[in-house]
C-alpha cells in the first residue's frame, strides 16, 4: 500500500494534515479548547504549554511540536502578560512555511470575541492547507516512537516483544524507531550496552540509566504503578526488563533528548530525564508526556503496548494500542487496535505479531484512523524540565 | 516465550519462576514443572509461582536475569509477589503495602 504524505516546507513528510491551536499558557486553554471544540472532527488539534515561567525545554517542545511534519498551520492563543515568548514561536512556525496566526487575549476582547476570530482564523487555516502537495512516502521514511502504559505482567512477555518485532520490521525497511523511558531501563543498563553501535555509545547508554536511577530514588520511587504490581509486576528491574523488549532487537545507533529530531536510520533512546540537579518534579508525570516528547523528536506515529487498559491517545501523531492481555482485550476491544494477548493463548506467535502491527502502521500512514483517533481522544501534557546537549557519541558515527 | 505448559508459561529456561497464563481461584490446582500445586488463594494471569524451593537471598530469576532478590523462604508454587520479592534497585509503590516506598520516618 503506497502511503501518501504531506510535503512541508521543510522537506520533512507528514501522514497527518492537521491545524494546531496551541495556547502558551494555562489561562488561554479555555479559549483554545473552545475553538478547537467548534471543528468536530479530527483535524483541529489543541495543545499547549500551561507554565507561566519561561523554560528552554518548554519553549523547544513547543516549537518541535508546532513544526510536526503532521501540522500543517498553527493558531496560538495567547492571554497577553504571560512569560512563554509567544513572538518567538510565531517567527519559528511561520519561517517553516506554515500558515501561523496569532491572537493574544487581553488585547483581542476576551473570551468570547477570540473565540470568535480563532474560529475564522482555524477556517482560513484549513483552506490555507487543502493543497498542500502529496507525495509518495516507502515505509522506512516513517519515524515511530514506542511507548509501555499500563503495564501488567503479560506486556513483557506478549506486546512489547510483539512491538519490538514490529521495530526490527520498520529498521530493516530504512526507518527509524525511537524507544524510550530511561527510569523504566533500570536493570537493563548492561544488557542495553551491549546493544549500541559502538562501545562510546554504550558508555552513554548505562550513563543515562544511571541518571535516571539517582533522580528517582532522590524522588522517593521508581517509575512503577499500583497497577503494575496488581498485574503481577514485583519489582522495577522486573518491569523493565518487559518494557525493554520493546526495543526489539536492532543495534542502538544513538540516543536523543527530547525535542532533537533524528536523521539517519536505525534505532534510538529517548533519554528523558532531566541533565543536573533533581528538580521540577518526576520526570514522566504521565504516559502522555512521554508519547508527547517522542512526538517532539519528529514521530509520526506512537505504538503503545497496554495489560491493565489504557486508553490514550494523543494529539499530532495517531496511537496504535497493542494490548498484552487477553482478559483486559475482551473487556476493551473497542479501544484496542491490536490483540497480542493471543501469544498467551497460543494462538499466535511474536513474530506474527509483529508483521500484523507492521502492517497496521502502513495503514495508519495512508490516513487509517486508529481506535484512538476514532474515539476522539487527542490527550496532550508538557511540564518543566531542564535538558544539558547531547554529547558527539550520542548521534551515529 | 520458552514454554507453555498449560496454566503456568516458564520465560527462561534458568528462572526459578513461572508466570500464571490465566487467572486462578483459590483451591484451585496448576502443574509447576511436574508437580501439582493447590493455589491458596485467588491470582491474576501473570502473578508469579516458585518454580522450585527458593532460599531467602537468593536472586528471583524472570527472562533468565535477576528482578530482585527474595526476602523470605519461598517453596515451590508459593505465590512470588511484593510480600516476598525485594527490588535491588528502587523499592515498589503498592496501595497494599501502603507506604513501603516511602523512605524514613514520616
Amino acid at each position: 500500500m503506497a502511503i501518501s504524505a504531506y510535503l512541508r516546507d521543510d522537506g520533512r513528510k507528514g501522514i497527518r494534515n492537521l491545524v494546531a491551536v496551541v495556547y502558551v499558557i494555562e489561562c488561554a486553554r479555555h479559549v483554545a479548547q473552545r475553538i478547537t471544540l467548534r471543528f468536530d472532527d479530527s483535524t483541529v488539534h489543541c495543545f499547549g504549554w500551561s507554565g507561566c515561567y519561561p523554560n528552554v525545554h518548554g519553549a523547544l517542545m513547543m516549537e518541535r511540536l508546532c513544526t510536526h511534519p503532521n501540522v500543517g498551520a498553527v493558531l496560538i492563543v495567547s492571554l497577553g502578560c504571560e512569560g512563554f515568548d509567544r513572538s518567538a514561536l510565531r517567527r519559528r512556525v511561520e519561517a517553516s512555511g506554515r500558515p501561523c496566526e496569532l491572537l493574544v487575549i487581553q488585547r483581542d476582547g476576551g473570551t468570547a470575541a477570540t473565540i470568535e476570530r480563532g474560529v475564522a482564523a482555524v477556517e482560513r487555516m484549513r483552506a490555507a492547507i487543502a493543497d498542500v502537495p502529496r507525495v509518495p512516502m516507502a515505509p522506512g521514511e516513517l519515524v515511530v516512537g514506542t511507548i509501555c502504559g499500563g503495564s501488567d505482567a503479560t506486556s513483557g512477555i506478549t506486546a512489547n516483544p510483539a512491538m519490538g518485532a514490529a521495530f526490527d520490521l520498520l529498521i530493516a525497511d530504512g526507518g527509524i524507531g525511537i524507544f524510550e523511558e530511561t527510569g523504566e531501563l533500570i536493570g537493563c543498563e548492561h544488557i542495553m550496552e551491549g546493544r549500541a553501535a559502538n562501545p562510546a555509545l554504550g558508555e552513554e547508554l548505562v550513563r543515562a540509566v544511571v541518571k535516571a536511577r539517582r533522580f528517582y530514588e532522590t524522588l522517593g520511587h521508581g517509575s512503577f504503578s499500583p497497577g503494575n504490581a496488581e498485574g503481577g509486576l514485583t519489582t522495577q528491574e522486573e518491569k523493565s526488563l518487559g518494557a525493554y523488549a520493546k526495543s526489539g532487537d536492532s543495534p542502538i545507533v544513538g540516543i536523543l533528548k527530547p525535542g532533537v529530531i533524528p536523521t539517519r536510520t536505525g534505532l534510538y533512546l529517548l533519554d528523558m530525564i532531566p541533565d543536573g540537579e533533581v528538580r521540577h518534579g518526576f520526570p514522566n508525570i504521565n504516559d502522555t508526556a512521554e508519547i508527547m516528547e517522542l512526538i517532539a523528536c519528529g514521530a509520526h506515529m506512537i505504538l503503545f503496548s497496554t495489560g491493565r487498559g489504557s486508553v490514550v491517545g494523543s494529539v499530532i501523531s495517531p496511537v496504535i494500542k497493542v494490548c498484552g492481555n487477553p482478559e483486559t482485550h475482551a473487556r476493551l476491544s473497542a479501544d484496542m487496535d491490536v490483540n497480542a494477548g493471543r501469544i498467551l493463548l497460543g494462538e499466535a506467535t511474536v513474530r506474527d505479531v509483529g508483521a500484523e502491527i507492521y502492517a497496521l502502521m502502513q495503514e495508519v500512514a495512508t490516513e487509517t484512523p486508529t481506535l484512538s483517533e476514532a474515539l476522539g481522544h487527542q490527550e496532550a501534557v508538557l511540564a518543566y524540565k531542564t535538558f544539558e546537549p547531547l554529547g558527539p557519541a550520542c548521534f551515529p558515527a | 516465550m520458552a514454554s507453555a505448559s498449560g496454566s503456568v508459561v516458564r520465560i527462561h529456561p534458568d528462572d526459578n519462576v513461572v508466570v500464571l497464563a490465566r487467572t486462578v481461584r483459590a483451591g484451585e490446582q496448576v502443574e509447576v514443572d511436574g508437580r501439582t500445586v493447590t493455589l491458596p488463594s485467588d491470582l491474576t494471569l501473570g502473578h508469579k509461582l516458585a518454580a522450585r524451593d527458593i532460599a531467602a537471598g537468593e536472586k528471583i530469576l524472570k527472562y533468565g536475569l535477576p528482578i530482585g532478590t527474595a526476602v523470605a523462604a519461598i517453596a515451590a508454587g508459593e505465590h512470588v509477589h511484593v510480600h516476598n520479592l525485594r527490588s535491588d534497585y528502587l523499592p515498589t509503590y503498592t496501595h497494599d503495602a501502603g507506604r513501603q516506598y516511602v523512605r524514613g520516618e514520616r
